[in-house]
């Protein structure tokens, strides 16, 4: 038997695990575009339910683009995270991935990262053109873009800690809801502000700061709290 | 009722005393070893203080019925489950404080074989090398593919082949791996006999290198002596 | 530096010591809130502008701080489990959340109670109720999810990351909430919670707060002691103790007949 060790362990930068870890996912997302095109289908459909429920006066309409936009880019996102780590964790690679040498943080964050490629980057570029149908205020557009583009990730850094939490579980779909929903608020709050700001024509840079805040905070320290749950979820 | 009895097990302590010298084992080195293990599983106790000693050169056998904890026993030693009670040290350091070293060292299959139904097998197996640290090429996969049988195979998705097929692609990492300990889950299931004797052989061919073995099976090995086999029993605890 | 606590980190210590001081607390807490509350509803001065039912501020503040005040000790119990493994503090925090949703919602029905006759409906959106209606979420959230898991232990650790991560949340979900009312409704109906108060108010308020508290105090050490027993039913120590205080199991089934 021929087993002369040709192989050598290295170690891997931080840059290697990442990129390594990313490609992975965005392969796989590649071939399953289902779960690229599906959340993406809800939304769609979830906005063109409002003025049918509500009434097609342009004002009113109008009015409620913003928070109709960003509530249902909250229920896509909450639908989509269930990709997260649900059938790594159900094969097997989950585990793999916790008993490597390499940083557990790394691995999270470059999920987390090709998850906000796959559905949060399509939802920011079909977004505009719903803000049509629900007539948004032309002042508004550049608000929409920038919430969405700093929001986001946000949700999805934050979304994680939630489906590592109830990976585990069998039925975990409506409890991840109730455990992420409550944290979204602050996104859905000041993004919908700065929208509204800015179709008064008055300056939204503050709650776009805050919503950045945000969005490093819970990229320091999301990564960790995931770790941390996964490593619960998988034993 | 929960059954009070305490201890249950084991050959532990034979197996210590059992452990065969081969003069081609490099010196007694302890690779990993386990402090009082308790482990509870809905309510039932599975073990209670098990201490458990695995050196290098070991290959150990977990037996015991289903619902042992076989399971359990192999995830606390690879460090994925807690026990309730008890430590595992390797190097003699806890395992989850030496998180990069233990990880580099270790090998470990579960149940599940982690192959993405997305990937192909070359893919497949080009990540799980990649993730845990090993430089290769395309030569190299290759090569390990054929060893495991799956010339032909090496392009098509995973989710269009068989579990048997699944389960070699995970255990081509056995191939080519730089790890000391090797914690195999039932590695027996789904394959055929003449992979039963490429993974015996396998199992030899490690240990001489100085690395050691932990699995679980409902087969005995067929070509390893069984005197070269510690084998520790947990006891299902009958009412 | 955590020498002392060491005993008490045994389940069995902790489990009778609990069980000596709880009759203490409990006798303390019925006369602190007899007192309180008579004192409260039917000798302290009314509020001269909003009359009697001024007199519900008595339960409601109690109930709205001690939500929070739950909900921070539930963190400071998870974060000590997490970093240095203290299982009993995962009995703590499980034994807390469901005694702090309890607050929250009374916090939250006596708040709309008080808005009927004050604002003429029984919810608006004010910046404190609000805070309280996202609290009892995220209590219910980290109950929902330590009743998912079958293995207590390990529900303990993720309802500990939760409380974590929620407590981090909390002040930010606050502060949007009290933001977001300014921008949309002004800050002249936010006066829930903060009254004025005269000495003779101010006493029975004092009391009715202790006694709250102590109540709470009460209700978490008995959750927490039967937390402790269900952790370790597996323990020679607590089957002595059950099959000690329980009747035969032959007995009881002849008396259900």
């Amino acid at each position: 038997m021929s087993n002369e060790q040709n192989m050598k362990l290295a170690t891997l930068s931080y840059r290697a695990v990442f990129s390594l870890v990313l490609k992975r996912d965005l392969t796989i997302a590649m071939r399953h575009k289902d779960d690229i095109i599906n959340p993406l289908l809800f939304f769609v459909i979830v906005i063109t339910l409002f003025p049918l429920g509500i009434g097609p006066e342009a004002q009113t309409l109008s009015r409620i683009a913003p928070g109709i936009i960003w509530v249902a880019a909250l229920l896509a996102t909450l639908l989509s995270l269930d990709r997260l780590f649900k059938s790594d964790h159900d094969d097997g690679s989950l585990e793999q991935m916790l008993l490597s040498p390499q940083p557990v943080f790394i691995l999270v964050l470059a999920k987390i990262v090709a998850h906000w490629l796959i559905t949060g980057l399509p939802l920011i570029l079909i977004a505009p053109l719903l803000a049509v149908l629900l007539h948004l205020n032309e002042q508004s557009y550049g608000a929409l873009m920038l919430t969405l583009l700093l929001g986001t990730p946000v949700l999805s850094l934050l979304g994680a800690i939630g489906v590592a939490l109830t990976v585990g579980i069998k039925k975990g779909g409506v409890l991840l809801s109730l455990l992420v929903l409550p944290l979204y608020i602050p996104v859905l709050i000041f993004a919908t502000s700065a929208i509204d700001t800015a179709a008064l024509g008055l300056p939204y840079s503050g709650q776009l700061a805050i919503i950045a805040a945000l969005f490093f905070g819970s990229l320091t320290l999301a990564p960790f709290a995931v770790a941390a749950a996964l490593k619960v979820s998988t034993s | 009722m929960i059954p009070l009895s305490v201890s249950i097990l084991t050959a532990v302590d034979n197996t210590t005393i059992k452990s065969t010298t081969t003069n081609k084992r490099p010196v007694d080195q302890l690779l990993l070893s386990a402090h009082n293990l308790t482990c509870i599983r809905e309510e039932r106790l599975l073990f209670d203080r098990l201490s458990i000693k695995i050196n290098a050169g070991d290959i150990v056998q977990v037996e015991g019925p289903n619902g042992s904890g076989k399971t359990s026993l192999l995830r606390i030693l690879a460090g994925l489950s807690q026990p309730f009670e008890g430590e595992v040290f390797f190097n003699n350091q806890l395992i989850h404080h030496a998180h990069e070293e233990f990880h580099q060292s270790l090998l470990y299959l579960g149940h599940l074989p982690g192959v993405k139904g997305e990937m192909s097998a070359t893919e497949n197996l080009s990540f799980n090398l990649a993730l845990h640290g090993l430089t290769h090429n395309a030569v190299d996969i290759e090569k390990i593919l054929t060893q495991v049988n799956l010339t032909g195979f090496e392009d098509s998705l995973a989710s269009h082949l068989s579990a048997g097929q699944h389960r070699r692609i995970s255990l081509a990492r056995l191939y080519q791996s730089t790890a000391k300990i090797w914690i195999l889950d039932e590695p027996f299931t789904a394959i055929d006999k003449q992979g039963v004797h490429a993974l015996e052989q396998l199992f030899k061919a490690h240990i001489e290198q100085g690395g050691c073995v932990i699995f679980t099976s409902h087969q005995d090995l067929l070509t390893v002596a069984p005197e070269q086999i510690k084998t520790i029993t947990l006891d299902y605890l009958d009412e | 530096m955590w020498k002392w606590l060491h005993p008490y980190a045994n389940p069995e210590v902790s489990y009778h010591f609990t069980g000596k001081i709880l009759p203490w607390l409990s006798a303390i807490a019925a006369i602190l809130l007899l007192i309180g509350i008579v004192w409260a509803l039917a000798f302290a001065p009314p509020d001269y502008q909003q009359g009697d039912s001024f007199r519900i501020f008595y339960v409601h503040v109690p109930a709205a701080s001690l939500s929070m005040g739950i909900y921070l000790g539930m963190a400071i119990a998870a974060f000590t489990s997490l970093v240095w493994q203290f299982k009993l503090a995962d009995a703590t925090a499980a034994a807390m959340a469901p005694v702090g949703a309890v607050f929250t919602a009374i916090a939250l029905i006596t708040g709309a109670a008080w808005g009927k006759p004050m604002w003429g409906t029984w919810w608006i959106w004010d910046a404190r109720l609000t805070s309280e209606l996202i609290l009892l979420f995220l209590y219910l959230g980290v109950i929902a999810l330590h009743n998912a898991f079958e293995d207590k232990n390990l529900a303990g650790k993720a309802a500990g990351i939760l409380t974590l991560v929620g407590s981090i949340n909390l002040p930010i979900i606050k502060y949007s909430v009290e933001w977001w009312n300014t921008l949309h409704q002004g800050a002249t109906l936010s006066k829930l919670g903060k009254p004025s108060m005269s000495l003779e108010m101010l006493w029975p308020f004092i009391l009715c707060f202790l006694g709250f508290a102590l109540l709470a105090g009460v209700v978490i050490c008995i959750r927490f002691r039967s937390e402790i027993l269900n952790r370790n039913s597996i323990r020679p120590w607590v089957r002595t103790l059950v099959l000690a205080q329980t009747p035969l199991p032959t007995n009881k089934s002849t008396e259900n007949n």
